[in-house]
């Protein structure tokens, strides 16, 4: 068990400025992969996780050089071999599983040869074996049908059939250590679940060795023995995966378990100030000062080395780690939300809303003939009170955005209405609104990258709606964008500059400040901070609370993460096809799933604590389309009672708690059967 | 498929029907007729009728559109007026000239463009690509006018190895065919691939950065066998469309580079028949260039479509 595999030793990896300054963006790493072993290495984007674990194969991006240092694979070091020497040993002794399968996997090849030619390079198997062998291999993985499967295309795979070819494809060439880079992200929640399960069987199974890369705490908790905390670009934690994650003992270590929203947990996380140093920014002192509140001025002047600490196993990176031993274990706390005046008025009303996203044929649409019975969103019925943060949860396919943009009025809808401040029907084409109506609904964008212009100055970008709306100019033009910016805590000085110079963070606060100008009464959040770092991601939930508690506006809130749904919203609407399942105050809906679907969506979550385990109740298999009769979940549900669940639409039953349901079972049974 | 495969095809006749009208309004509005061309000066009188009466241009136009599109469709352009003879007989020879010159460039000057564009490429910024890059990014931007004039100065005059100006008898071997037609062909290839070589460079390199070369590399594939499994399908496939834009501007005449050779092509007869005013000469080029482009590309598209099977496996569940 003891056995080191691989051993990497003060690893500097960098590549060289424009100004032809030496920039390293890992520093100094050293780490030991014990046989048998996973090894979680979590960081957040740019600490240089992935570079190391690439390294680790012996390949480093194009532009990237090692600076010093060496990575021993079984004493030998892989940054000095030659090509032909490490095409012997990837994918037969150190084999890869990458982060997004479905751009891993060559598209013009077949899944069967994908996996063929890892067996034909490292395995002496003939043509016959190998065949057989690949159906070995799919079966492993848990593929339906691995004999028809050999033969499709990467394309024709749903995202966790992806995965799972690639899980293959690695397990091929029957290596010692397997490197999986973010092998989950992007994945839904009953999937991620599913494919992380079969992870751990493998490691199991094979006695593999494996380093397992992510941001995501949750699923680094299921899998490892051991985590190593990067940030910066150095180790600053490593230790027992147990400890790391009930007492870690760096400061950044800590803040980042506090800034994840947790299930189980009512309320906003923590956040931490600030964000990571670019590479090369930093000079003298330790990496994490400027956001770190136990920093004082030795901190300031000299990095610490990553220290030893025998009786807890763990090496940490800080002067003042001992602050942190033995302090009570407060991770599992959140901030309070007020919460919002529950005989408030009505903002928005969805009433039987359907969207479909299938064009009406040219002949039909001249005989008046509606074309597409079985609509992508469906029946929607949902009354949103001013002020407060309605969620809409749901995987991918469950329609949560289209809802989101038909409300926004950039999609039609086939049937039904939606209407806005007392019964005020709001047209569904956006060209028929009004100017005041399109004020009032503003819309915040998943990834800040691409919604705000990059051509524009921040001051650009905030004067646009203040123009458009209040004819604003000159002075008080001005005045109002550095108030904007005041109240998404961005200082003055940001007016001149392009979003390029901003962080991903600082990005979507100016994102939430062009929402904001418009003076809006209803903000739509379309995954807003799904592509921010984990503590970042808690700088702007609180933000948007903050500004919700001072301005009175209304939420709609769009995302397929169920903690922070948990940690946002008043209340939460669970889709599934299209279809609403569950609709309830969130602390009740969180407490007391009462849908089958829910249960199943609650089930999966992975919490970062590894005493939590998730429970897989359903199969993950991937629905194309609703179905066209009956209950929406029927495909999948593991509670289903018959032939009811496949011709009629379940009623809706209210529950004592509040939640409403769709489901032929009563909600009072559902909860027993629970138990 | 077959079902695309015929909505394109009618797409593309579509297109053709459109032309012919545009082409033949185009003609009927410009002033004077075919008769007062022909005849110029003696465009009075008695002559005039007869003429009229000779060519029909009393019936309205509608029915002389009927008329020539139904004699084109049997393939019948009718006849070219200043030569007086069949445009049939007329188009034959330039066709096939053009044939020749198109289908010899495309032979030289595609492989060459692949390799040119794999190998800049693969040895991105080094040397190899350095030296190619810089020659065809220079070869694109000089025009063909002058290129192909310096051709004929230093291989031509100076050097006396081939002949400036292109005289192919009917009659004429393979030695002199070939030997007539070399310096053109340089000319056209020179602009021809380094376009192309371009667009193959940026393409290997979008590919050579994608995730599944890193993750052939990552699971032990050799260079050579990832360049050519898993590297080239992906990489050329966008290529195509480019090649049969390409072989269709061959086609459709390269205009200034027969005329600088004195090639008899297409492209030299496009500008000899709008010079003389020969009418029907036009609007058949019209005809015959539109069909080309058009055949060319739904010969690509459905190329595409056959290589890729994300395209096709698209298509076949629709």
């Amino acid at each position: 068990m003891n056995e080191i595999i691989e051993s990497v030793k003060n690893l500097s990896i960098g590549f060289n400025s424009q100004k032809g300054k030496q920039i390293s963006i890992l520093r100094n790493v050293s780490t030991n992969i014990k046989k048998g072993e996973t090894v979680g290495i979590v960081g957040e984007s740019g600490s240089g996780k992935s570079t190391l674990a690439l390294a680790m194969m012996g390949y480093i991006k194009q532009g990237l050089f090692p600076l010093k240092g060496e990575c021993l694979f079984k004493s030998e070091d892989l940054l000095k071999m030659s090509s032909r020497q490490l095409e012997k040993i990837r994918g037969r002794k150190i084999a890869m599983i990458p982060q997004n399968a479905g751009q891993a996997l060559t598209p013009n090849l077949k899944i069967g040869y994908q996996i063929d030619e890892a067996l034909k390079l490292h395995t002496d198997l003939n043509k016959t074996e190998r065949d057989k062998k690949i159906s070995e291999l799919l079966n492993k993985v848990r593929l339906p049908s691995p004999e028809t499967m050999a033969f499709r295309y990467p394309h024709e795979l749903s995202g966790g059939q992806q995965q799972r070819v690639a899980v293959a494809m690695a397990l091929a060439g029957k290596p010692d250590l397997l490197l999986l880079d973010e092998p989950t992200t992007g994945l839904d929640v009953t999937t991620q679940a599913h494919v992380l399960e079969l992870l751990r069987f493998i490691a199991k199974d094979t006695g593999t060795s494996m380093i397992y890369v992510s941001h995501d705490l949750g699923a680094i908790a299921q899998v490892s023995d051991r985590i190593v905390v990067m940030y910066a670009g150095e180790i600053v934690l490593e230790g027992p995966a147990r400890k790391i994650l009930k007492e870690p003992i760096h400061p950044y270590t800590y803040g980042l378990l506090k800034s994840i929203p947790k299930l189980s947990l009512a309320g906003l996380p923590a956040s931490m100030p600030g964000s990571q140093p670019q590479p090369g920014s930093i000079n003298e002192g330790c990496s994490f000062y400027d956001r770190c509140n136990l920093a004082n001025d030795n901190c300031k002047k000299n990095s610490p080395d990553l220290e030893h600490i025998k009786e807890l196993d763990t090496n940490v990176r800080c002067f003042n780690y001992k602050e942190l031993i033995n302090q009570n274990n407060n991770l599992q706390t959140s901030i309070t939300k007020k919460s919002n005046n529950s005989e408030a008025n009505e903002v928005l009303k969805l009433k039987d809303v359907s969207i479909s996203y299938a064009k009406q044929k040219f002949f039909d649409q001249l005989l008046n003939k509606i074309s597409d019975q079985n609509p992508t969103v469906k029946d929607i019925n949902i009354d949103i009170k001013k002020g407060e943060t309605i969620a809409l949860v749901g995987e991918s396919g469950s329609g949560k955005s289209t809802i989101l943009k038909s409300i926004a009025g950039l999609l039609k809808t086939k049937d039904g209405q939606i209407k806005f401040e007392k019964d005020r029907i709001l047209s569904s084409d956006l060209k028929k609104r009004n100017p005041n109506d399109l004020r009032a609904i503003q819309l915040i964008f998943q990834n800040p990258d691409e919604s705000l212009n990059p051509n524009h100055t921040v001051e650009q970008i905030l004067s646009q709606p203040l123009k458009l709306y209040f004819n604003l100019s000159g002075d008080e033009l001005k005045k109002n964008i550095i108030d904007l910016l005041k109240k998404v805590r961005l200082g003055e000085f940001y007016m001149s500059r392009y979003p390029r110079q901003l962080s991903g963070g600082e990005k979507q606060r100016v994102a939430v400040a062009r929402a904001f100008a418009a003076k809006p009464d209803i903000i739509l959040c379309d995954e807003v901070t799904s592509a921010l770092d984990v503590s970042v991601q808690a700088a702007v939930l609180n933000l948007l609370q903050q500004l919700k508690e001072d301005l009175g506006t209304t939420y709609v809130f769009v995302s397929h993460d169920l903690a922070v749904v948990r940690a946002i919203s008043d209340r939460v609407a669970v889709l599934y096809q299209g279809r609403l399942c569950e609709i309830g105050p969130s602390q009740n809906v969180y407490k007391f799933p009462s849908h089958p679907y829910t249960e199943v969506l609650l089930g999966a979550v992975l919490e970062p604590d590894p005493d939590i385990k998730p429970k897989l109740v359903a199969e993950d298999i991937v629905e194309e389309k609703p179905p066209e009769k009956g209950c929406s979940f029927q495909g999948r549900c593991p509670r289903k009672i018959g032939d009811i669940c496949n011709s009629e639409v379940p009623p809706w039953q209210i529950g004592e708690n509040g939640n409403a349901i769709r489901c032929h079972i009563n909600i009072d049974e559902l909860a027993s059967l629970q138990q | 498929m077959l079902l695309l495969i015929l909505k394109r095809i009618g797409l593309g006749l579509i297109t053709l029907f459109i032309v012919s009208l545009i082409t033949f309004v185009g003609v009927e509005v410009l002033p004077g007729d075919a008769c007062t061309t022909y005849l110029e000066r003696e465009a009075y009188g008695a002559a005039l009728d007869a003429c009229i009466k000779r060519l029909g241009l009393d019936v309205p136009a509608y029915e002389r559109y009927l008329d020539w599109a139904s004699n084109v469709i049997r393939g019948d352009f009718g006849y070219s007026l200043s030569g007086e003879m069949p445009i049939n007989e007329v188009l034959g020879p330039r066709v096939k000239n053009s044939l020749v010159l198109a289908s010899v460039s495309i032979l030289i000057g595609i492989p060459l463009a692949i390799v040119l564009g794999i190998i800049t490429a693969l040895w991105r910024d080094k040397l190899p690509d350095i030296m190619i890059s810089t020659i065809t990014i220079f070869s694109m931007t000089i025009p063909e006018f002058i290129s192909a004039t310096l051709l004929i100065l230093i291989v031509a005059i100076w050097l006396g190895w081939l002949p400036g100006i292109v005289i192919i008898p009917s009659d004429a071997t393979f030695y002199e065919l070939i030997s007539n037609i070399i310096l053109p062909v340089v000319a056209i290839s020179m602009i021809m691939t380094a376009h192309m070589a371009r667009m193959v460079r940026s393409s290997v390199i979008q590919v050579m950065a994608s995730d599944y070369v890193q993750m052939a590399i990552l699971k032990g594939v050799p260079y050579w066998k990832m360049v050519f499994r898993h590297v080239l399908p992906n990489a050329l496939l966008p290529a195509i469309n480019v090649v049969a834009l390409t072989i269709a501007w061959l086609l459709g005449g390269v205009v200034v580079t027969e005329v600088v050779f004195n090639y008899p092509g297409l492209g030299r007869l496009v500008i000899e028949s709008i010079s003389n005013r020969d009418l029907p000469v036009v609007q058949a080029l019209a005809i015959i260039l539109a069909s080309i482009y058009v055949g060319i590309n739904l010969i690509a598209d459905l190329m595409t479509l056959m290589l890729n099977p994300r395209l096709k496996s698209l298509q076949i569940r629709k």
